[in-house]
């Protein structure tokens, strides 16, 4: 059974369960990441040689693949943090990092 | 009452036999003097076969007990010891024990804290640990070292506490004196202390869980520290019906304090440890003189039995409080604060006062309490007002 903490911030003590355990497994991806990215990976699709190699590193599992390439909605923008390591790791350098809300209009 | 064996030993040596009798599945330490014995003592059982432990030799008391925190948290029963320094290189890791609410018991061989460096005893190390969250029992002789040790992993255990407990004797003193003891054979103190059920445990991977999880930016942090502070409180109750349990298959007494001659003492000192028993001597020599005096020794730290305190001098006219241990710049030592606060809504003031005693190993001689229970004589005759805390005997 899927762990109900929709009414978590409305618990007493005594209902958390015991020494700030998490009685469930998985359920990381419920937890969005993603609002602490700064920067933002951008993908150039004609240079990516669809090696996975970013893939591979993403300390965050937000690189999505398809048919051995990267998918189409490639990132999980929900739980990339933009730590950067896919851009760095590229070999071919198809991964850019870019400054979040940069296409906002006034910021620079 | 269950059948005993009577030896001669030193209180280190029962210390590790009731670990054996206890089956810890993991003892993880690292030897500090006057600790080293017990988990000497407890490898050469592992080493003949005697109990069906681990046992990790670790690099340091922080990795002691950040182990113990590991092998607690998959769900084994974890027992350990250490004292002095090695204590309070596990500070940051006995508040983590506590907040996991991990039901590890250490043994604690009281010893005093560097500098200038000491081996010997007082009670500095456990009281620099009195808020980490620990059950704090402490131990009059070798005997009360023995059952204090059987009974923390029952309250420990006990679903209603689920908290660590530390099991306090004197160094040197308790833990290196040969002093008559009575053993309880294996099947008793297994049978009492049961198997251990572990909640939430790593190694259960049917039932996968998180352990040191991260709530804080306004998580229940403040929420998880009230459910421990109802734990320890719970536990109160718990270690006196455990204590009263083991009371009867051992036929000793067991509370969280132990009164002798209080009923119409006048005078009294409350205490901690070995020596309560020069005190309980000179007291009982004084009432051959006419003097009412008594002892309140106090068994267990934490939680602290206010009203218990309360409860058996509030009828004195002068109480001395004895603490074997400082607290710098403090209106008196640890106990002292605790008793006075005790007495608080009391509706007659007991006048309280404070002797620091026995630092480092300071000889505790009978004199010393002679010139207490008269000091408190004076107070209470009304010829002599209570005055400041006094480094009883220190020169």
């Amino acid at each position: 059974m899927k762990w109900d903490i929709s009414k978590i911030d409305s618990w007493k003590a005594e209902e958390f369960p015991l020494g700030a355990a998490i009685p469930e497994a998985g359920n990381s991806r419920d937890y969005r990441t993603g609002g602490w990215r700064s920067e933002r990976p951008t993908l150039d699709r004609d240079t990516c040689t669809a090696c996975l190699t970013c893939w591979i590193d993403c300390p965050d599992t937000s690189i999505r693949v398809a048919d051995e390439k990267l998918a189409e909605d490639w990132l999980d923008l929900d739980h990339c943090k933009g730590c950067g390591i896919c851009a760095n790791e590229c070999p071919v350098e198809a991964i850019t990092m870019v400054p979040e809300g940069c296409e906002l209009p006034g910021v620079k | 009452m269950a059948e005993q064996k009577t030896v001669a030993t030193t209180g280190n040596l029962v210390v590790a036999e009731a670990f054996r009798q206890c089956k810890p599945d993991v003892v993880a330490a690292y030897p500090i003097t006057p600790q080293t014995t017990i988990v000497e003592e407890f490898a050469k059982f592992v080493a003949q076969g005697r109990v069906h432990a681990e046992y990790v030799t670790v690099e340091s008391e922080h990795s002691a007990m950040s182990a113990s925190i590991g092998a607690s948290a998959a769900g084994a029963r974890v027992m350990t010891a250490t004292a002095s320094q090695g204590l309070a290189l596990m500070w940051e890791e006995l508040h983590i024990a506590s907040g996991m609410r991990l039901p590890i018991v250490m043994a604690n061989a009281n010893r005093a804290l560097s500098a200038p460096i000491n081996i010997h005893c007082d009670h500095g190390d456990a009281m620099g640990a009195r808020d980490a969250g620990w059950v704090m029992l402490f131990a009059e002789t070798a005997q009360e070292a023995y059952d204090n040790t059987i009974i923390s992993v029952r309250v420990a255990e006990d679903p209603e506490v689920l908290l660590p407990t530390m099991t306090c004797l004197d160094g040197f003193i308790t833990t290196h004196s040969i002093d008559r003891i009575d053993l309880l054979d294996d099947e008793t103190v297994t049978g009492f202390v049961g198997e251990y059920e572990p909640v939430n445990a790593l190694l259960d991977t049917d039932n996968p869980v998180t352990h040191g999880s991260f709530a804080g930016l306004g998580g229940p942090y403040f929420e998880f520290k009230k459910s421990q502070r109802n734990a320890i409180d719970r536990s109160k109750t718990v270690i006196e019906r455990v204590g009263a349990e083991f009371s009867e298959i051992s036929g000793r007494p067991f509370g969280l304090v132990e009164t002798a001659m209080m009923d119409d003492a006048d005078v009294a000192i409350v205490i901690i440890g070995s020596s309560a028993g020069n005190a309980r001597h000179v007291a009982r020599e004084l009432r051959a003189e006419g003097m009412k005096a008594g002892v309140v020794k106090v068994r267990c730290f934490r939680p602290f039995p206010a009203a218990e305190v309360a409860a058996a001098i509030k009828g004195c006219k002068a109480v001395a409080v004895l603490d074997r241990s400082e607290s710098f710049g403090a209106e008196g030592g640890p106990l002292y604060l605790e008793v006075r606060s005790a007495l608080y809504d009391l509706e007659t003031r007991v006048p309280v006062v404070n002797y620091i005693y026995g630092l480092g190993g300071a000889d505790v001689r009978l004199e010393l309490m002679h010139q207490v229970y008269n000091d408190l004589s004076d107070i209470a005759s009304g010829s002599a007002l209570p005055g400041k805390m006094v480094y009883l005997g220190a020169r």
